[in-house]
């Protein structure tokens, strides 16, 4: 009864299959219970970002839970289950543990080490939460990987260095201006990744913005956005005398940022130094300027490198965040184990004591006129054989707790003892009887 | 007896040095620069130590030829550097300003360190001001070109896009930039002081306020160049030009030192 992982991520699947996958927020609730309402499933979460779609449960069954997940999301997202099988993956017991692990510790990110996804998780959970579809186990496996992906953060270096372009755009702005508080940055074109990255440099202190484009509109509606000031397009080389970083990507397939204009531009400005982005293909600010003194122009591949250099230095740091998930992931089990093993014993217990009420009832109900005395000796002798009996199965089942392979031994407890009554358990424990027989 | 001050005040130095490069070249150490720093104003303690009782024994202030010029320049630049570093928490500047202290020290080291009686003429209140000041200038005018050096190098590896380790650890041009101004801006005045209470001394002990001998023209040119720089800065020269500038305005005042004072002319020879 341990955690299935079901999922895809930008690891197995493409954009186009992971859109179509994702689950809106909105009806996020929606998609929770109905999952909830699946046959058997008992706990469950759903974690849906651009780069990754997971289900956390816990079903009665692990192997049929399994496909019961597998038919929500073909049934709830309409896709055929063929068309899935592909990039979709199932993790159980401990590989889902760790796994579940890995995405908290942004390990299994795209880019390795990135902060967003323990936010998201986060979020994934409360919902979970919320609608009250988890229990302990999945809150249980939630709040240990929050705590592992805290751990990994403090006790290694793997969020240190910007690994995403617009990150790495704000660490190079930093080692031009330092505080990057009363600097100004102006857009010129407006693009996402261009958007991105000047919101990145609005949270990092840069407090005045101007934006110009083709369209004015687009550019008056930007800079609203971002509390700033619209330039009109042709007017832009001048205002550059102003600007202390420049974001550019207006999809022209030309130069428009020319050598001359920001010579001029720096004149303008005493020389004071201008970081210029480019992040437009084709590259709009021509290559040149980056020879002029105080100019620093990186454009798309520049950043890409600055990333991917800080990604090589992350990637020694990973290796001791998959260390601390291992032994993380064996703490967690050894907890997972001990909750197994109380459910066992209980129902065991049960099992024996209706058995001995019954038969002492008919007992009781053959041996007329005996006296309370010879009574109580009867019961007190049921009593006795049941305790011995059960003494030594339950001494070895809390022992085995903490075990690997105790999961085993409790199924065998409870098919020894014939303790899942349910019929699907009977034709499952049936299903094994070949087995046993082979055995002895 | 007193020298064994110096030379431990060198050995804590020297092991600050090495601990201030080892933290610059491997960025998850950081309490190496917590170590060196430690060390530094050890070191700092045991050099001042040594120039009070140096100046007790000699009961004149020893900044009087080669051995003490070099001395209490080193002591100088460990003074800046402390100051700058406790203001802008820069542990960068140790893997640069502690190598050099270290570098100037060594030729100290190698000349006697014997306290000489002093010419007559030159007994005098105006000697202790004279050389504290522009010592004092030169080593601001050391510090302006460490910073930039370090300036050199981040701008370079912005230029280029090689981020290498070192990158993470030297801090913005805009920072390195300001506070070498500032350096310099600070220096110049100190070493115009000196410049002047020498000329009066001068006129105190020899009757002219100024006789071109090698030291006093060197020094002119030196004053000039920093002179320069300060103007030029108020006409918008900034970044690599001005670094450039800063570290040959140091050259000058180093020639002046290892090269200009040991000249057998005029009345600076020491």
């Amino acid at each position: 009864m341990g955690v299935i992982v079901v999922g895809l991520s930008h690891k197995t699947a493409p954009v186009d299959v992971r859109e179509k996958l994702s689950f809106p927020e909105a009806s996020l609730a929606d998609s929770l219970k109905t999952l909830r309402g699946y046959e058997g499933v008992r706990e469950c979460l759903i974690l849906s970002t651009c780069n990754r779609v997971e289900i956390y449960a816990v079903a009665q069954d692990t192997a049929a839970g399994v496909e019961q997940i597998k038919r929500f999301i073909s049934e709830h997202r309409k896709i055929a289950p063929e068309s899935l099988a592909q990039s979709l993956y199932v993790h159980t017991e401990a590989p889902a543990v760790r796994h579940a692990f890995r995405v908290a510790s942004s390990l299994d990110s795209m880019v390795v080490g990135e902060p967003q996804i323990l936010g998201q998780l986060k979020d994934a959970f409360e919902a979970g939460l919320k609608n009250k579809t988890t229990s302990a186990i999945v809150n249980k496996l939630l709040k240990k990987a929050i705590s592992v992906a805290k751990r990994v953060r403090t006790e290694t270096k793997i969020a240190e260095s910007a690994v995403s372009i617009s990150f790495a755009a704000v660490e190079l702005a930093r080692k031009i201006f330092g505080d990057l508080q009363g600097k100004t940055v102006m857009l010129l074109g407006a693009g996402e990744m261009a958007e991105l990255a000047a919101r990145h440099l609005i949270n990092n202190g840069v407090k005045s913005v101007l934006v110009a484009n083709r369209t004015f509109e687009r550019a008056v509606e930007l800079a609203k956005e971002f509390n700033g000031s619209a330039v009109r397009f042709e007017d832009f080389p001048t205002e550059l005398v102003v600007a202390d970083i420049l974001i550019c990507s207006t999809g022209a397939a030309h130069y428009v940022v020319t050598h001359d204009a920001v010579s001029k531009a720096l004149k303008g400005r005493h020389h004071k130094p201008i970081f210029m982005i480019d992040i437009s293909v084709p590259r709009n600010i021509d290559p040149d300027v980056n020879k002029i003194d105080n100019v620093y122009l990186y454009d798309i591949d520049n950043l890409q490198g600055v990333v991917n250099s800080n990604i090589e230095g992350r990637q020694k740091e990973a290796e001791r965040a998959e260390e601390i998930i291992l032994q993380e992931v064996e703490t967690y089990l050894q907890w997972e184990r001990a909750l197994d093993v109380v459910p066992t014993i209980v129902d065991l217990r049960e099992k024996v004591e209706d058995m001995r009420l019954r038969e002492l009832d008919k007992a009781l109900c053959q041996l007329n006129g005996i006296t309370d005395d010879q009574r109580r000796s009867v019961e007190a002798m049921s009593q006795a054989i049941v305790n011995k009996i059960l003494h030594a199965p339950i001494v070895v089942l809390k022992q085995s707790a903490s075990e690997t392979g105790s999961e085993d031994l409790f199924q065998f407890a409870r098919r020894l003892f014939n303790l899942d009554k349910d019929l699907k358990k009977c034709v499952h424990a049936k299903g094994f009887g070949g087995d046993e027989g082979k055995s002895e | 007896m007193n020298i064994q001050f110096f030379q431990a005040a060198m050995v804590v130095y020297l092991l600050a040095a090495a601990g201030y490069i080892a933290y610059i070249i491997a960025p998850e150490k950081k309490n190496r620069a917590v170590f060196s720093l430690v060390a530094t104003v050890a070191g700092f303690l045991l050099h001042t130590a040594y120039f009070i009782l140096r100046w007790s024994e000699s009961s004149r202030i020893p900044i009087t030829g080669f051995f003490e010029a070099i001395n209490f320049l080193g002591m100088g630049i460990v003074l800046v550097f402390l100051i700058m570093e406790a203001r802008y928490r820069i542990a960068a500047l140790g893997s640069f300003m502690l190598p050099l202290v270290v570098l100037l020290m060594v030729p100290a080291l190698a000349v006697s360190g014997k306290i000489v009686d002093l010419n007559p003429v030159l007994k005098s209140g105006w000697l202790g001001i004279h050389t504290s000041l522009a010592v004092l200038g030169d080593s601001a005018f050391a510090f302006a070109c460490i910073i930039s050096v370090m300036y050199l190098i981040q701008e370079r590896q912005l230029k280029k896009k090689h981020l290498g380790a070192i990158f993470h650890r030297l801090p913005s041009l805009e920072i390195m930039d300001t506070i070498g101004y500032k350096a310099i801006s600070f220096g110049w005045p100190l070493f115009t002081l000196g410049m002047v209470t020498g000329s009066i001394w001068a006129e105190i002990a020899w009757g002219t306020y100024w006789s071109w001998d090698p030291k006093e023209t060197w020094s002119l040119i030196t004053w000039v160049i920093y002179l320069a720089i300060l103007h030029l800065r108020t006409l918008g020269w900034r970044g690599k030009k001005m670094a450039y500038l800063t570290i040959a305005g140091f050259l000058f005042v180093l020639v002046s030192f290892f090269v200009v004072s040991r000249i057998q002319l005029g009345k600076h020879v020491f």
